[in-house]
C-alpha cells in the first residue's frame, strides 16, 4: 500500500504526460520521419504498432502471473487487482496485435492468416487471456473466484514456453504457405531502429498507464464496496441518515 | 493418500455406472467421427480422432469425481483429514488416470476394428505415447475441475479452462502417435516426447503446489 | 492452553458479511454452547475453525498455531450439516476410509467399536444411500469421534435424531467432557446445550452479543437470547 501511495502522485501526472508525448514522438516517427521500406511499402510501418503491442501483451502476461503469484502468497488484494489489470490491458493489446497483423498480411503475403508459430502462439495466449475474464467476469465478488483466477495466470504463464515448443515443432512438419515474415530482421535503416525504439518507449508508457487507471478503478470499486458493506452493517442508509443515492 | 486413491477407485468400481457411460459416451464420439471422415481420411487421422474423443469425453468423466464427493458434503470430510491437501491432488489424479487409460484402451481397440487401422506396429510404443499424454491430460483436467465444480456453468466452463493449455499434448501425442504407428520408434519421436514429458512434470509439479489454494473458501 | 483463538474474524461471501468482528476464545477442557437465530453465523464460525473456510479478515490460532496443518486437523473433529458420508459406501466402508484417513492403526475394529456404539452394527454392510437421517447422523457421529478429536465442533447435531439418539449423543458428550475433551456445540436445544456445556454464548448478526456465566441457569440464557434477537429485528 505505501508502495502504491510512493508511485500515485508520478503516476498520475507524470506519467500520463510522458506517454503522451511519447506517443506523438512516436506518430510522427512512424508516419513522417521513417521512410517506405523498400519491398513492403508504406504497409510496413505497421510494424512499429503490430510488434510494441505483442511485447506489451505479453508483459502484460507475465506481470499478472507475477501478481498472481505474489497473491496466493502474501493474500493481499492489491496484487490481485494488479493482475487483473495487467491481463486486462494485455488482452486489448493482444487483440491489437491480432488485428494488426492480418491487416498487414493481406497485401504483403496475400492471405489473411497463415499457421506461423508466432501467430499461433498469440491466438492461443488471447484465448488463455479471455477465459481469464470470463472466470473473473463470474464471480465479481467472491474471493475465492479471485484465487481461481490466479491459478489459472500462473499454469498459463508455466505452459506458455511448452506451447511455443510444441507449436515451433509442429510447423517444421507442416510446410508453409509463406515463408518467414520479414520481422527485425535485417533492419538497415538507422531511422527505422530509432523508429522502434520511440514507439518502444510509447507504448510501454502508454501500457503502464492504462494498467495503472485500472488498477486505480479497481482499487476505488473494492474501497466503496466496503464502505457500502459499513454502512448496512450499521443498519441501512436510513439510520446513516444518508440520501439515497 | 493411497488410501483416498483406494476409496475413489472402490467407489467407480462400485457404480460402474461412470466408466459405463464414458465408454458408451466415447463409442458414440467415435461413431460421429467414422460418418463424419472418409474411411481413407479417417485412417490418417486415427491418433486425432483417438485424441479429441478421449479429450471431450475425458473432461466431463473427470468433472464427476469432484462432483461425487460434493453430493453430501464428503470432499469436506476429505479436507477434514490429516491430509496434505496436495496429496489430495494427486491422488484424484491417478484415480482419474485409471478411468481415462481403461478408456483409451476400449477406444484403440475400437479403432484399430472400426478404422481398420490394423494392428498397430507397435502396441508398447503406443503405449508410452499414450500414458505420457494421459498423465499431462489427468494432470490439468483434474486441476481445473476442482475449479470448475464449484460453479455455475461447469460443464462449458472446464473445456474454456483446459483445452487452450492443453495443446502442447494434443500436438505431441498426435505427432508421436503418427510416427510410432508409422514404424519410427520411441527414439524418432524423442523431441515431441521430451515436451509431453517436460509438460507431464511442470503440471503435476504445479497442481499438487497450488492445490491448497484451490480448495480453501 | 488455548485451543480457539478467534481474534475479530470476519467472513464474507461475496457481498454477504456472515461473520464480522467476532472474537472467541476456548481453553482445553472448555464446553461452550453457541445459540443464536437462523444466519448469526455459527455454522460459518464452526467450519472456520474446523480450517475449511479462511476468514476474510481477522486472525485465528488453533492449539497455538496460526497456520493449521494437516497435524492442527488430526486434533479436530467436525459434526456438520452435512454428514460427509459416500452413499454408495456401506456404514463400515465409510468409517474404515476414514479411519484409514487418520491413520488409524486398526481402522476395521474402530470402525466395528463405533458402529456398536452408535448403535448401528445392525447396518453395518448396507450401503448408507438407504439410511434414514437418523441414522445417517448417528454414522456422522461415529465419522467425528473415531479419531478421538482433542476439540469436537458440533453444528446442531440433536436435529436429525430421535430421542433415543439424542440420548446417547448426550450420553457420549458428557463422557467426552469428563475425559477432558474440548467442546463447541452450536445448537437451538436450550436444554441439551446448556446440560452439555458450561458456557453459553448468544451469536447474532455474525458478533457474539452475550455470554453466560457458569451459574446462570438454562431459563436466563433463554430469557437472555429472546432479549437479544427480539430487540434487533431482522
Amino acid at each position: 500500500m505505501t508502495i502504491r501511495a510512493r508511485i500515485a502522485p508520478v503516476a498520475d501526472t507524470v506519467l500520463p504526460g510522458f506517454a503522451f508525448v511519447a506517443m506523438l514522438a512516436a506518430l510522427a516517427c512512424v508516419f513522417l520521419y521513417v521512410p517506405n521500406e523498400r519491398m513492403q511499402g508504406a504497409v510496413q510501418r505497421i510494424f512499429y504498432f503490430h510488434v510494441n503491442a505483442a511485447w506489451s501483451a505479453f508483459f502484460g502476461f507475465g506481470l499478472a502471473a507475477l501478481a498472481s503469484a505474489l497473491f496466493l502468497w502474501r493474500t493481499d488484494a492489491t496484487y490481485d487487482r494488479l493482475a487483473r489489470a495487467a491481463v486486462e490491458v494485455g488482452m486489448l493489446f493482444c487483440t491489437m496485435v491480432l488485428c494488426t497483423g492480418p491487416i498487414w498480411a493481406r497485401p504483403i503475403w496475400g492471405t489473411w492468416w497463415t499457421w506461423d508459430p508466432r501467430l499461433t502462439m498469440t491466438v492461443i495466449l488471447w484465448t488463455i487471456y479471455a477465459v481469464y475474464l470470463v472466470l473473473r467476469a463470474m464471480g465479481e465478488d467472491d474471493p475465492q473466484i479471485a484465487r481461481y483466477a490466479a491459478v489459472l495466470a500462473i499454469v498459463g504463464v508455466l505452459d506458455v514456453p511448452l506451447i511455443m515448443v510444441s507449436v515451433r515443432l509442429w510447423r517444421g512438419i507442416h510446410p508453409s504457405v509463406i515463408s518467414a515474415p520479414a520481422g527485425q530482421g535485417g533492419i538497415q535503416d538507422a531511422r527505422m531502429i530509432v523508429a522502434l525504439v520511440v514507439t518502444l518507449v510509447a507504448f510501454t508508457s502508454l501500457f503502464l498507464w492504462l494498467v495503472w487507471r485500472r488498477f486505480e478503478a479497481l482499487r476505488l470499486e473494492d474501497e466503496l464496496r466496503a464502505l457500502e458493506d459499513d454502512v448496512d452493517a450499521l443498519g441501512g442508509r436510513a439510520a446513516v441518515g444518508g440520501a439515497t443515492p | 493418500m493411497w488410501s483416498i486413491l483406494r476409496k475413489d477407485l472402490l467407489l467407480e468400481l462400485r457404480t460402474r455406472e461412470a466408466i459405463a457411460a464414458l465408454i458408451v459416451l466415447v463409442v458414440l464420439i467415435l461413431l460421429t467421427f467414422t460418418f463424419a471422415l472418409d474411411p481413407e481420411g479417417a485412417r490418417a487421422a486415427a491418433p486425432a480422432v483417438l485424441w479429441v474423443t478421449l479429450i471431450f469425453a475425458g473432461l466431463l468423466a473427470v468433472q464427476r469425481t469432484f462432483l461425487v464427493e460434493r453430493e453430501s458434503g464428503a470432499w469436506y470430510g476429505l479436507l477434514l483429514g490429516p491430509v496434505d491437501r496436495g496429496a489430495i491432488f494427486v491422488a484424484k489424479l491417478v484415480a482419474n488416470l485409471v478411468v481415462l487409460a481403461i478408456a483409451d484402451v476400449v477406444l484403440t481397440s475400437l479403432l484399430v476394428l472400426v478404422l481398420g487401422t490394423g494392428m498397430p506396429t507397435a502396441p508398447l510404443e503406443l503405449a508410452f505415447v499414450n500414458a505420457l499424454g494421459l498423465i499431462g491430460f489427468s494432470a490439468l483436467a483434474t486441476l481445473f475441475a476442482a475449479i470448475s465444480v464449484r460453479l455455475r456453468a461447469r460443464e462449458l466452463l472446464l473445456p474454456l479452462l483446459v483445452l487452450p493449455l492443453l495443446v502442447p499434448v494434443v500436438i505431441c501425442a498426435v505427432e508421436a502417435s503418427r510416427i510410432v504407428l508409422a514404424g519410427g520408434g520411441a527414439s524418432a519421436a524423442a523431441a515431441w516426447l521430451r515436451v509431453l514429458a517436460t509438460f507431464d512434470v511442470i503440471v503435476t509439479v504445479a497442481g499438487w503446489m497450488l492445490f491448497e489454494q484451490l480448495v480453501l473458501e | 492452553m488455548t485451543v480457539v483463538d478467534a481474534d475479530t474474524i470476519a467472513k464474507s461471501f461475496g457481498r454477504v458479511r456472515v461473520l464480522r468482528d467476532l472474537t472467541l476464545r476456548v481453553d482445553g477442557g472448555d464446553t461452550v454452547a453457541l445459540f443464536g437465530p437462523n444466519g448469526a453465523g455459527k455454522s460459518t464460525l464452526l467450519r472456520i475453525c474446523a480450517t475449511l473456510y479462511a476468514p476474510t479478515a481477522g486472525t485465528l490460532a488453533l492449539f497455538g498455531s496460526r497456520q493449521p496443518s494437516a497435524e492442527t486437523r488430526r486434533r479436530i473433529g467436525l459434526l456438520g450439516h452435512q454428514s460427509f458420508l459416500y452413499p454408495d459406501l456401506s456404514a463400515r466402508e465409510n468409517l474404515v476410509f476414514y479411519g484409514r484417513l487418520y491413520g488409524l492403526p486398526r481402522p476395521e475394529h474402530a470402525a466395528d467399536t463405533w458402529l456398536e456404539r452408535v448403535g448401528l452394527a445392525a447396518n453395518a454392510t448396507r450401503s448408507v444411500r438407504v439410511f434414514s437421517r437418523g441414522m445417517e447422523q448417528r454414522l456422522a457421529l461415529a465419522r467425528t469421534l473415531l479419531h478421538d478429536p482433542e476439540l469436537l465442533l458440533l453444528d446442531e447435531p440433536w436435529s436429525a435424531l430421535d430421542a433415543a439418539g439424542a440420548d446417547l449423543l448426550s450420553e457420549i458428550l458428557a463422557g467426552l467432557r469428563a475425559d477432558g475433551r474440548t467442546i463447541v456445540v452450536a445448537t437451538h436445544d436450550f436444554e441439551r446445550g446448556r446440560a452439555v456445556a458450561e458456557r453459553a454464548v448468544i451469536l447474532h448478526r455474525g458478533r457474539v452479543v452475550w455470554e453466560a456465566s457458569p451459574s446462570d441457569a438454562t431459563a436466563s440464557v433463554e430469557a437472555a437470547y429472546r432479549q437479544v434477537t427480539g430487540a434487533v429485528a431482522a
